[in-house]
């Protein structure tokens, strides 16, 4: 029998002999494989996400004789939207931390400060692009501005899914507890949010960043 | 042994098995203090950027080594702190499908960027390739 612990008891018969071909799948307990399958959405995301980015390094610099991103950004205002981001990132690990220790209530003030944050992120996003538009900078005015609304707009339709799921999640938690279904799906949108965060990384250096230096 | 015993034995090592196995509830969630050092450091890789361009302290190339090297270090650091990811989580699955979509995004952003660069100076007006003459 010693012999038998040490192989794996899904494929062992009863007297403690390895079996080699096992009549039936072995057990696997539900969603174990939910986060390695979300994990490998995310990297197909992130190949979504690198065809924009090339786009964008490729004609990101024809501005068909109209504005360039010196003539429009507004690095203080990227700044603020940047550091909304970020302390949503940190308030969803907060979040996460008191979902650890099955403290529902306090899980649920800080995914609702994450949405605020969100929201605020959003809120400055579409001001920025209403503004852009009220100057005449539409997607349709060159290839710079293509380029830039469909990498941005992306990451922002990201972001507005986000929220719409984190509050789904709130109404799910508040109707159902912190079963494991729900902790396993807030572990999936954490990972997704903490992705867009990684993504704005690359938005704000290569478009906003390196667009005032040229 | 009875048959009863070998069940127990049985049962036993399943849920041995089930516990070791990683896949419930025990994944890396990080701690109050790993999220505040990731959260410290994005601020200070964010903020320099933004300093450097803002003021215009340094030559223009200068400034975009330096800012494109903070953004690869955050990214770094929000993958270690914030997403967590380590060499073991889902049995080095997260990793390796993070290696292979690096190696995908290097070569397609990469690849697009030196294909039209070259396409680009070739396609350049004919006065303009004379007069480089």
């Amino acid at each position: 029998m010693s012999h038998a612990a040490s192989l794996n008891p899904d494929y062992v018969d009863e007297a403690g002999r390895p079996i080699y071909h096992p009549v039936e799948e072995p057990h696997h307990p539900e969603g174990h494989s939910t986060m390695l399958g979300f994990w490998i959405y995310l990297m197909s995301d992130c190949l979504i996400f690198a065809m924009l980015f090339a786009v964008y390094a490729v004609i990101g610099a024809n501005y068909a004789a109209g504005p360039a991103p010196k003539d429009l950004f507004d690095l203080p205002l990227v700044a603020l939207n940047t550091s909304m981001l970020l302390l949503s990132s940190i308030t969803y690990g907060f979040a996460m931390l008191a979902m650890v220790k099955n403290r529902t209530a306090q899980m649920q003030i800080w995914l609702a400060i994450t949405g605020v944050f969100g929201l605020c992120f959003l809120g400055i996003e579409l001001y920025e692009f209403a503004h852009l538009i009220h100057l005449g900078a539409t997607p349709q005015r060159s290839g710079f501005l293509s380029a830039f609304f469909v990498l941005v707009g992306t990451h922002g339709l990201h972001v507005t899914f986000g929220c719409i799921w984190l509050v789904t999640l709130m109404i799910q938690v508040w109707r159902k507890g912190l079963i494991p279904a729900n902790k396993r799906r807030l572990m999936c949108l954490s990972l997704f949010w903490h992705f867009l965060d990684v993504i704005w990384i690359g938005v704000f250096t290569f478009v906003y960043l390196f667009g005032m230096l040229r | 042994m009875s048959a009863e015993a070998h069940n127990e034995h049985a049962a036993k090592t399943l849920s041995d098995h089930h516990h070791d196995d990683h896949h419930g509830d025990d994944h890396d969630h990080g701690s109050f203090k790993t999220y505040m050092i990731g959260f410290l450091l994005s601020v200070v890789l964010t903020a320099i950027p933004f300093w450097l361009v803002m003021t215009e302290t340094l030559a223009p190339q200068t400034t975009g080594l330096i800012i494109t090297a903070f953004a690869v270090v955050q990214i770094v650091v929000h993958m270690v702190f914030f997403l967590h990811m380590n060499h073991k989580s889902e049995g080095g699955w997260n990793m390796l499908a993070l290696i292979f979509t690096i190696v995908i995004v290097v070569i397609a952003v990469a690849g697009s960027v030196w294909v039209m660069y070259h396409l680009n100076v070739n396609m350049m007006p004919t006065h303009e390739m004379q007069s480089m003459g």
